[in-house]
């Protein structure tokens, strides 16, 4: 069915001044894509799947531009963190503050210095997961990062990585808008821990698909930059083998507008797919994660833990959906997600769905918001704690299940740290 | 050390008054026990002091060596030295017990300009004095409270009390819910802490307690008011013959 002419409009204005890699497996690849896109459209927000978030800004022709945060003396997230560097400055590699990307167990290279080959291994993976992944549900604004995304990462994994590799987004020019796409890919046995930090641009659009093939393990830390206006979507495909392990946690402060999809496909049995996130809000700040865990084969696990702590009319939203396909028995489902609302003013919206088509299962989900726990403050006051201490405490208190879902204790303490910080220095 | 004056208190929500003028003074060093009815304020009486919200004090002073501790928040007159043992200790899922302790701890020294505590020495001296009270490791990284038994929750209500060492311990109904041996530990954990600094208010509805932790003085509340005071036998008293004989004298 053709689109509205309307739709058809809004598309043709943001696909106005984008360039797609031309020539090469990219350049067909990314041909693909858009002609994906033309058929979807853009989202609106008349769409089901974007009834509590509106995308008319990640949608715009134009991004809307958005000041630079300054934070002060505190070093970078991950700074700790022994890791290969990856940098990239409003969306444009930067190889002086970048290391040598060699890592033993690892082949790293560079999406546009891939994409002139006829041949290459990511041609197997790019764009190949987000189409699975654009059913039951449509997802254009992958499609369309798939079809104008100017550079990224290709990363192959074939033992143990040494040590994590950590990608770094630096925001510079506050008019940046910026597509990246990364593809992973983990041979049987291999294992690799992510961490990506930083706002990136004023407009972020990314994907990042991950293959994580039998036995493989993969763990994504990400923090996604204190801009305040900044706005981002992000999607992330996995698809899993059999006893693979996929763990992503992403830890949010302040942005205008964040869409964090994750969609995984748990294909092998005996498997296990972890997705947490925690969120701090305040004021004008929409966070929105959006989850599509699929079962299918058998013993699988899943998690999902989101947690967001909202004030000054913050708006959080979870969309979170477990579907169990006929087969996939003993499948084990869990799905949680929380806000913390610190006044009246503030909103959480929750939709969780569970679609079971297997008779031996064990899912379960449950979704809270409530204000901070009155009792518990006053028996910390009662202590000598004080008011603003006792209530972070309970904010990293109400925090701590998504933080445990990170296996690296290095990280999770890095985390940690910082959520510590910025409490204890009323950024939040 | 703590003084209380004529102070009477209503719900803060509804008209229901609670406190109908409570006069009590302990000295420095001295134990005095609470007994009373249900329903007397005894209760209330350790919340209003501690600086729990719902209560309006319409009337009347407390003040813990000379300052006046109604108007202060919560957590400044727990650094003036005021500790209230919970009859319910709170569970905070999330907050392991160490962080907690060591956070109000160094509140605490913060708050009175002195020197915080560093990591090595508050975990030399949390380690003994939980091992006194019987306290184990892994009570001590659990979240606080949290899936304690009433008496773990007692005797790590008792191990804040020696650690934060508050001038002026209040313990509300400490005995309830204890069976004889943990009760004999708390009150150990009590009497250890005692000293011509430290004075306690004991809220109990049993002499049992008494029997433990000895007091100097004993007080009877009934409807908001201290409706009679004397030494220890007053306890021994109530014991035997219940309120009945002392509320009718009053009436």
């Amino acid at each position: 069915m053709a689109l509205a002419a309307a739709k058809q409009d809004a598309l043709a204005a943001r696909l106005g001044g984008l360039a797609r890699h031309t020539g090469g497996w990219l350049g067909a690849a990314q041909a693909d894509a858009l002609a994906r896109l033309t058929a979807m459209g853009l989202p609106t927000k008349r769409d089901e799947y974007w009834r509590y978030s509106d995308p008319s800004s990640l949608t715009a022709a134009v991004a809307t531009p958005a000041a630079v945060f300054d934070a002060g003396d505190e070093s970078p997230v991950f700074d700790v963190i022994d890791r290969l560097k990856i940098v990239f400055v409003d969306g444009v590699f930067d190889a002086a503050l970048s290391d040598d990307l060699a890592l033993a167990g690892v082949e790293i290279e560079r999406l546009a210095d891939a994409a002139g080959a006829d041949i290459h291994w990511a041609q197997g993976l790019y764009g190949v997961l987000e189409t699975r992944g654009q059913s039951p549900v449509q997802r254009p604004l992958a499609a369309l990062n798939t079809a104008f995304a100017t550079d990224g990462v290709l990363i192959r994994v074939t033992g143990k990585a040494a040590k994590p590799v950590g990608i770094t987004y630096i925001h510079r020019d506050p008019t940046s808008d910026v597509m990246l796409h990364h593809c992973i890919k983990l041979e049987a046995g291999a294992e690799l821990t992510l961490t990506e930090n930083g706002p990136a641009a004023a407009r972020f659009t990314k994907v990042l698909e991950v293959e994580i093939a039998d036995g493989a393990r993969f763990h994504h830390i990400r923090a996604q930059g204190r801009d305040h206006e900044r706005r981002a979507a992000t999607h992330i495909f996995a698809r899993l083998g059999a006893e693979a392990l996929f763990k992503s946690f992403t830890l949010t402060a302040n942005g205008r507008l964040t869409r964090n999809e994750c969609v995984i496909e748990l294909v092998g049995d005996d498997s296990k797919a972890h997705v947490a996130g925690a969120a701090m809000g305040d004021g004008d700040f929409h966070h929105d994660d959006t989850v599509f865990i699929t079962h299918q084969g058998q013993r699988c696990e899943s998690r999902q833990v989101f947690k967001k702590v909202l004030k000054n009319g913050a708006v959080g939203v979870f969309q979170g959906k477990i579907l169990v396909k006929q087969g996939a028995q003993k499948t084990d489902g869990y799905q949680i997600s929380q806000s913390l609302l610190l006044d009246g003013d503030s909103q959480f919206l929750a939709k969780p769905e569970l679609e079971i088509y297997a008779d031996d299962v064990k899912c379960s989900h449950g979704s809270t918001s409530g204000a901070i726990d009155e009792t518990a403050l006053y028996y910390m006051r009662s202590r000598g704690v004080p008011l603003k201490a006792a209530q972070s405490l309970l904010v990293l208190a109400f925090l701590a299940e998504a933080i445990a879902e990170i296996e690296d204790e290095a990280i999770a303490d890095d985390i940690r740290d910082r959520l510590e910080g910025w409490l204890a220095r009323h950024e939040h | 050390m703590l003084e209380i004056k004529n102070l009477h208190v209503k719900l803060q929500e509804e008209d229901k008054v609670i406190l109908r003028g409570v006069d009590l003074k302990i000295g420095a060093g001295e134990v005095h026990a609470i007994m009373g009815p249900n329903g007397s304020g005894k209760s209330t009486l350790s919340y209003v002091l501690s600086g729990r919200d719902g209560y309006e004090v319409t009337d009347g002073s407390a003040t813990l060596d000379g300052q006046e501790l109604l108007e202060m928040e919560p957590e400044a007159r727990a650094a003036a030295g005021l500790f209230l043992a919970f009859q319910y200790p709170v569970e905070i899922p999330g907050v392991g017990n160490m962080t907690f302790l060591r956070t109000a701890v160094n509140a605490q020294r913060k708050a009175r300009g002195e020197e915080e505590m560093s990591a090595g020495d508050f975990l030399k001296v949390v380690r003994a004095k939980a091992k006194t009270l019987k306290i184990d490791a892994d009570m001590l990284k659990r979240p606080v409270n949290v899936g304690f038994s009433g008496g773990e929750k007692k005797r790590n209500e008792i191990l804040q009390m020696a650690m934060l060492e508050p001038k002026m311990c209040i313990l509300d109904e400490t005995d309830s819910g204890l069976d004889v041996d943990a009760m004999k530990l708390v009150s150990e954990g009590v009497n250890a802490l005692r000293d011509a600094g430290r004075s306690f208010l004991v809220i109990t509805h049993y002499q049992r307690l008494l029997d433990h932790i000895k007091p100097d003085v004993v007080h009877i509340m009934a409807a908001g008011r201290i409706i009679r005071t004397g030494g220890p036998e007053l306890a021994l008293e109530v014991e035997q013959n219940g309120y009945a004989d002392i509320l009718a004298e009053v009436v």
